[in-house]
Parts: structure tokens; sequence; C-alpha cells
């Protein structure tokens, strides 16, 4: 039996608490009103009256002016409804800046840095009258921004949120396959993996809550929750009859309890089956496995589209249910991994030996191998036809998010591939871990990618909220899987596989 | 029970009181044996149809593409349709001898011969369309780059169809060397037991000298491993390629993100049903009940029906989001496959591909190599017909009404199609007349784990000293 080591204990509450504190220090920032938002613009142009700070902004204007010759081609599909609320919003954005840039840069080659300021900021407060309506827009834009510094702390909570449990489901369906292809060399990790499920409960019921809030208009990570946002969009209109509260709350409910009740029974079996005189609890859990996959494939597309691409709802992709899998379920097999070697160190997995890490590892590998192939699957397909309807999805990240939105493809691709393609390699635990580590950072950036453009904007950053969440869901998922590791032998003894797994040599 | 040991609960894969000679004899027999009556009426009926393919063929190339029945509207139709068929159906052989060999499933040693055999032979076919489906195949050799008298002139390397010559080039050779290097013992078997002279030379030539030393087994099996991780990549990114050609258009019912992993796993679930139907047939023809039991039959059974679910999980997908997406061009797209004139051919490929393979949850239905051998031909009949509606259905209708039009194929369309499958068989069939169609190489790795001799040997032998093991 396993014991939860205090120190290991110790160090999730710490995590716990500190992430905790990020997490409220982060929603204590957050801007409480729209005057303050405009009052945190007013300050950062006040600041930037010093010489090189205004000829940035300047600068900067510039440039967006320049994005929004760009946009103009879109604008047209945006008043038919066909572009996403992004564009039209940046749109918006680049016409208060546009404004401002114009005078801008017309005065910084005559009168100068300091001159071009002031002027830039008389445009921008709307005290000149030809500016008029773009006041209005002013207002537009900041009541924007004051939506998405609202949203940050929320999307931050929201991200970890899911990505640890779906590293749980991804753990899951990973068991839920070596249960259904009778594998003969994982069985000794069966335990592991059934530990790191039972985060799916607690995650599950966390994800729900964040549903629930969202559906309650506490916050509003999903625009088309908001009733004067869907009365003014026709194309979410469209939508209603599959986004609407009520049904998706219910979807939830079914995929989570789905996905908990299959956990549950596979576990129970599984234990049953140490005492068992014949195979019988066995054969149970192979049928169990195999409805689950059945189940889970469809669920997890449908979740995907629920959960992730609907933060976006003017955008879709058939292949999105697909690549977040990919994503979730090589970083479910890397915690697999991880918390084997962990276990192994302190002495707990007798029968577990390199070559069954060697196997995580090609699996870590291959997998994200996969995850590669779809990432690129959806941007190139986009790329390449340019259609307005979904390429601003990629503009945007492209713009905004540029080293995320490519440093992940170096994190979840380029590194694992470089570092595990070496057969001695992939039995250091060293390397596994280090490599473990590379592509949980990357798969949280590419949920972050996900979730962050739509709901926070260009106003991301990676700062105590984000931080913050991460370290309190690592501390829970950490409390959660070690506790429920003491619940049961970590061998499972009499699974009719289990001696060819813990005669395993490759 | 070292590195021996197998579970007691996994099935025999090699069926009876077969030792290691016995294998040798068993996969030798068709090659070193005459062709019966039936296996000439075969030969003589596939090589009719191969010849009237090459009439219709040289019609079209003589006279001009006009001669089929695509028009302006729909310009790709049998032709993309049978060429993304035969890739399909090719898939397979590499799934089974490189993801299957990752997998260490032992089960594949028995087919994965005939099942790269099939692969090589299918992308021949497949390779003849995107030439004679030029207008001017004459000048086919200008994909290539190559530096010539034009100042140099290029090609073009964003299109689709220029990725299709390097992907299908590059995935018949590398399957060509996949396949000949696990031949090399074989041929050496046959080398070594000819009798006449001629084949004895033949045997000889095609076995490159193999003498099976410690250290030549040590780099084949590194060399399959590599190979076959190599072909992991490319089998899938094949395909991808091939759904390219679609997905990178702006035409609705073509643009779509699903295409590359969708064409994959129809590509695995067309490919396992015809291995299933070719080998239903080769083992009970050449004597190999032995070693291509029902427990294959089942398990590629359970590949067709996991890869079907997939296929129906990516059409429901595509419905769906045709839907969501609020794109009228992508919804009529859809409503036209439904309910348009080739209302039929969509139902069609719907029934074969998504209903058909459910059967398979059940055991007894899957266990019955009568019903295996129906659903695989089914299975292949649904495949052919979902290229069909993807390529024809989304380009008689789009965006322009005044260009609707319909699709009608000619004489020399179907004929090309038939000259195809005659073109396989008379591969298929001379293959399985002078090369061995089982590995026997690797068959007789498994035997002493997972042969029914062997199994009850064990099975005594645990009982017997039972205290004795559980040492372990």
């Amino acid at each position: 039996m396993y014991t939860f080591s205090s120190k290991l204990k110790t160090l999730a509450f710490v995590l716990m608490v500190v992430g905790a504190l990020g997490i409220g220090y982060s929603f204590f920032t957050a801007p409480k009103s729209a005057e303050e938002v405009e009052a945190i613009i007013n300050a950062e142009h006040a600041h930037g009256g010093h010489g090189e700070a205004a000829h940035e902004e300047a600068h900067d204007a510039v440039e967006v002016h320049a994005v929004h010759d760009e946009h103009a081609a879109h604008a047209e599909a945006a008043h038919e409804g066909h572009d996403t609320a992004a564009v039209a919003e940046t749109e918006a954005t680049a016409d208060t800046v546009t404004a401002v840039a114009e005078v801008a840069t017309e005065h910084a080659s005559t009168t100068g840095h300091e001159e071009s300021h002031a002027e830039a900021a008389v445009a921008h407060e709307g005290h000149d009258a030809d500016a008029h309506a773009e006041h209005e827009a002013h207002k537009e834009h900041v009541e924007h921004v004051y939506h998405q510094l609202q949203n940050k702390p929320w999307a931050a909570v929201y991200v970890a949120a899911l990505f640890f449990m779906l590293i749980a489901l991804g753990a899951l369906a990973f068991y839920a396959i070596q249960n259904a292809a009778q594998a003969g060399w994982s069985p000794v990790l069966f335990r592991v993996m059934e530990g790191i499920s039972a985060y799916l409960i607690p995650g599950a019921i966390i994800v729900l809550i964040l549903l629930v809030l969202g559906v309650a208009q506490v916050h509003h990570l999903f625009i088309w929750m908001d009733p004067e946002v869907v009365a003014k969009d026709h194309l979410i209109q469209g939508k209603t009859g599959f986004l609407n509260g009520p049904f998706f709350l219910f979807r939830a409910v079914v995929f989570m309890g789905g996905w908990i009740l299959y956990r549950q029974i596979a576990v129970k079996n599984s234990l049953a089956q140490d005492n068992a005189t014949d195979n019988s609890f066995y054969k149970k859990n192979f049928k169990a496995s195999a409805a689950f996959l059945v189940f889970f494939i469809v669920t997890e597309s449908i979740s995907s589209w629920d959960w992730i691409m609907s933060v976006d709802p003017h955008w879709y992709s058939t292949l999105f249910g697909w690549y977040v899998f990919a994503s979730f379920f090589v970083s479910g097999i890397t915690v697999i991994a991880m918390v084997t070697l962990y276990l192994k160190s302190r002495g707990y997995l007798e029968y577990v030996n390199t070559s069954h890490i060697h196997d995580l590892a090609k699996f870590m590998f291959g997998i994200s191998v996969f995850w590669t192939y779809l990432w690129f699957s959806q941007f190139m397909l986009m790329w390449y036809a340019d259609i307005p309807e979904e390429v601003v999805y990629f503009k945007m990240r492209i713009e905004n998010y540029n080293l995320p939105f490519f440093g992940m493809v170096a994190m979840n691709f380029v590194f694992p591939v470089l570092i595990l393609v070496n057969t001695d390699f992939k039995r250091l635990s060293w390397i596994v871990v280090m490599a473990g580590i590379v592509i949980l950072t990357g798969h949280y950036i590419d949920f972050f990618n996900m979730i962050m453009p739509a709901t926070v904007g260009d106003q991301w950053f990676i700062g105590a909220g984000e931080i913050g969440a991460v370290l309190f869901f690592l501390g829970l998922f950490i409390l959660v899987i070690f506790s429920a590791l003491t619940k049961a032998p970590l061998l499972a003894k009499r699974n009719p596989l289990i001696e060819e797994s813990k005669h395993f040599h490759y | 029970m070292s590195s021996h040991y197998e579970a007691p609960i996994r099935k025999p894969l090699i069926i009876g009181d077969k030792n290691y000679h016995d294998v040798t004899v068993d996969v030798a027999r068709p090659v070193e044996g005459r062709a019966n009556k039936q296996w000439w009426i075969a030969f003589s009926i596939a090589t009719a149809a191969f010849l009237w393919g090459v009439a219709c063929v040289a019609y079209t190339v003589g006279t001009g593409i006009g001669t089929w029945g695509s028009n302006k509207t729909v310009g790709w139709a049998w032709d993309i349709t049978n060429f993304v068929w035969w890739v399909g159906i090719g898939h397979a052989g590499t799934l089974i001898s490189a993801v299957l060999l990752l997998f260490r499933q032992k089960w594949r040693m028995a087919i994965n011969r005939s099942a790269e055999a099939m692969t090589i032979f299918s992308v021949i076919q497949a390779a003849m369309f995107p030439v004679f489906h030029m207008g001017r195949p004459w000048l086919a050799y200008w994909v290539m780059p190559i530096p010539n008298q034009f100042g140099s002139l290029w090609v073009n390397f964003n299109s689709p169809l220029l990725w299709d010559v390097f992907a299908i080039s590059t995935y018949l050779s590398v399957s060509l060397v996949f396949w000949w290097t696990g031949l090399l013992p074989d041929f050496a078997m046959l080398r070594d037991r000819a009798i006449t002279p001629f084949t004895k030379r033949v045997y000889s030539i095609l076995s490159f000298g193999w003498s099976g030393r410690a250290k030549d087994w040590q780099r084949f099996e590194e060399v399959s491993l590599v190979l076959a991780g190599l072909a992991t990549p490319l089998v899938l990114s094949v395909h991808t390629i091939v759904s390219f050609d679609f997905a990178t258009s702006v035409i609705p019912g073509w643009h779509t993100t699903i295409l590359p992993p969708y064409f994959v796993a129809g590509a695995i679930f067309s490919g396992f049903a015809m291995v299933n139907t070719l080998l239903i047939i080769m083992r009970k023809v050449s004597n190999l009940e032995a070693y291509i039991t029902v427990q294959h039959i089942e398990l590629m059974n359970i590949v067709v029906m996991i890869t079907g679910s997939i296929v129906g999980v990516a059409y429901i997908t595509e419905l769906f989001v045709a839907w969501y997406s609020g794109v009228e061009y992508e919804q009529y797209a859809f409503l036209n496959r439904a309910t348009g004139p080739y209302w039929w051919s969509y139902w069609l490929m719907m029934t074969c591909n998504v209903i058909s393979p459910q059967v398979m949850w059940f055991k007894k239905i899957r266990t019955s190599i009568t019903v295996s051998f129906i659903i695989s031909i089914v299975v292949n009949v649904g495949m052919w017909f979902e290229r069909f509606v993807i390529i024809v259905t989304s380009l008689h209708r789009d965006y322009l009404p005044s260009s609707w039009t319909m699709f009608q194929p000619t004489f020399v369309d179907a004929g090309f199609y038939i000259g195809t499958i005659g073109f396989f068989f008379v591969l298929f069939l001379l293959y399985s007349r002078s090369f061995p169609v089982i590995a026997q190489a690797e068959v007789k790795s498994i035997m002493k784990t997972s042969s029914e001799k062997y199994k009850k040997l064990h099975e005594a032998h645990d009982n017997h000293s039972h205290s004795e093991n559980n040492h372990h």
C-alpha cells in the first residue's frame, strides 16, 4: 500500500494556498467598472507623454492602422454577420486608434513627439468636435477592454480547471484503451491510471460549476450566453438550438456523469478482480471499457465544441474535437509516466521496469506527433483556403499570440520529438520527466491559446491569476490523486494479464 | 517463464499440431505446386478485364478525355473516385505491417505479407489515374522538378496534386522496400527447397544471398522497426495529402478540416475490409486455415468496426458543423447529399459504412466467415460511394446555380475502373502462386508462445509444476 508522504502533501497544500492567493489577487485587481478602465487607458497615455513612449505609441497606432486596411476587406462580411465578433471588435478598436494615429503621424513629422501626443490625447478624449463619432467608438472600445479585463481572472481559472480535468480524462481514456486492447505490458500501471482518474470527479464538478456560473451570467467567457449579445447577432441566433443554457448544462452533466460512472465501475471491478476466483470482473471491465470508448469518442467531440469552440461562437472547425482530444490525451499519458516514475523512485512499484517507461515514452512521442499532425491539418487547411469567416481565428492568434501560438509547436512537437526519438533516452527517468514537463507546459499553452483570444483578446498576460490558477489546480490534482493512490494496493493482483506485465521486457 | 511467457487467456494463433517444418511446407506448397483449373479461370477473367481496361485507356488517350462522362462543372468524377479508393485500400497493408508491428500485435504475422502485396498492387492501380486523367498525359513528366531547357521552368509546390506525386511515389517505394526486406528470408527458404535449376536460380536472385546469420537477423529486425516507424507517419500523411486535394479547396462539402484524419480512418476501414475479402478466399484455396484463423478474421472485423465507427463520428461531425456553421452553402451541400438527385448514393454510403460495421459488435457475426466476407465487400462498395459522394455531389451543385449540372459516367469510365480491378487480380493471382504468401520466418518466431501445440505443452507443464511458477 502507498502512504502519502507528508512532504508531498504539504507541497500540495502550499501550491493550493499560493495558487488561491494568486487567483484572489487577480480577481481583486481586475477593474470594477468601465470608468476604471478609462482611467487606466488615460494613465497609460499620460505616462506615455515623455518622448520615447509617445513615439512608440504613435508607431503602434500606425501599425494598427495598417492592419485596419486589411480588415476593411472583412467589413462587408462583418456587416452581413458572417464574420466573427473578434473582427468586428478589432475594427472598432482600429477605428478609434486610426483617428489617433492619423493625427499623431501627421504631427509627428512636423512638430515632434511631445506635441503629437498632446494632439493624440485630445483626439482620444473626444474634445475635438469632429471626433465625436470616434468618441462613441472610443466608449465602445473602453467597454470592450473592460469586459476583457474582467474576463481575465475567470479565463485563467477556467483554462487551468479544464486542463487538469482533461488530463484525468485523458488518463482514463488511455486506461480504457489498455483494457479494451488487452494490453499485456500495462496492467502493472493500472492502479496508477486509476489513481490519476480519481481527479476526474472533483475536476468535473469544478468545471461544471464554472459552466453554471457562465450560464448564470456571473462571468462572460461565453458571449453566446448573454441575451443582449444574441439579440444583436443573427449568426448566434441561428445556433441557439444548440447553444442555449439549459441544453448546454444538460449535455455537460450527461457527459461528465457518463465518464465518472465508467471510472467508478472500472475501479470497482478492477479491485474486485484482485480477490476473485475467476475472470468475471476482468471481463466486465473489458466490456465496460469498450462501451466507454464509444461513449467517449462522441461526447469528447461534443464537449470540446461546447466548452472550448463555443467561446468563439462564430468560428467552427470539424477537426476541433479530435484536435482537443490529442492535446489532453498526450498530457494524460505524460502524467501517467511522471507519476509512475515518482512512485517508482519512492520504491513503490516493484514490477515496473525501464521497459514500461520506454513504452510510455513512446506513446508520449507518438501522440505528440499525432497532435502536431492535427494542429497542422487544421491550421494549414484554413491558411491555405484563406476563407475570411474561419481564417480570422488564426489571424487573431498569429497577430496577438504569436509567441504562445508558435512556441507551443516547439514545445509540443520539436522538443519531445528530438529528445524522445532515442531509444536509450526513453529509458532515462530524467529525460522522460524533462520531456514531460515541456509537453505539459506546452499543452497548457495550447488550451490557453484556445480560450484566451476569445475571452481576453489582446489583453492577455501570464501573471498572478494564470500562474495562481495553475498552481492551485496542480496542488488539488496532487492531493486528490495521491490520496486516491493510498486507497488500493498498487498492483492489480489477479488481472489475467498481470503476469505478462510483470515479466514485460522490450 | 521468461520472455516466452504468454497469458493463458490468449487464444492460439497457429492451430493444430504444427511444427517448424510444417510451416515451411504449408507456405511453400502453393508456390511449388501447379496451378489448378480454378486459378486459370480466375486468371483468364482478370486478364480479360485488364485488357479491356488497356483498350479503354488507349481510347481515352487517343481520342481525348471527353470520352469520359466528366463535364465542365464536374471535372473530377470516376477518375479521382477510383484513385482515392485504390489508395485507401492500399493503406491497410502498411497498417498491418507497420502499425501492428509497432503495437506488437502477433496476429499480424500471418496476414502482413498478403496485406503488403495488396498495398503495392492497389497503389499501382491508383497511380494510373493521376496520369491518365490528364488531358495530355504525355507531358506528365512536367510535374517533376527537373532542370530543363525552358529557362529551368519549375513546378509550383503549392498544389496538393503535386504533393500527391511525391506522396504516392514515396509510399510505393517505401512499401516496396519494406515488403521486399521481409521477403528475403522467405525467398531464401524457397531457394533452399528448390528442385529445378530454374526455380533455384530465380529464388537465388530474389533472396539477395540471405544466409540467416545472427548479425543479419539483428539488423533485419532493426531495419523492420525503423521502416515501420517511418511507414506509419507515411501512411497517415499519404492519405492526408490525398484528402488535401479536396480540403484545401473552397468548395462547400470539400473544404473541411476533419478530412485528413477522416480519410485515413476511411482508408484503414476499406483496406482492412479488402484484406478480409482476399484472405477469406486465400486461406481456403491455399489451405492456410491453420495460420489465418477465425481469430484473425475476428480481429480484422474489430478493426473494421472501430474505424467504421470513427468514420461514422466524422460523418455526424460534418453534418453537425454544416448546420452549426450558419453558412448556407455548406448547409445546402449536405442537404443536397441527403435529398438531392444523388440521394441514393449518399444513403447507400451511409448504410454500407455506418450501419454495416456495427453488426460486428455481436461475436456470433464477427466470427462468422460468411458474414465477414459479405460485410467486407459491402464496406468496399460503401467506401467507393463515399468518395463518389464527396467528389461528385460537392461539384455538381455549388456556389452558382447557373452552373448546376449532373454527372453521367460513360462506358470508358467504367472500362478503366474494371481494367484496374482486372490488373489488380492479375498481379495478386500471380503473386499468390510465386511468392510465399505467409511470412514463414515471422510465424515461426511466435510458434513457441502462440501455437496451439505449444500452448497445450505449457499448460500441462504449468499444472505439473505449479509451485515452481509461484516464485515469479
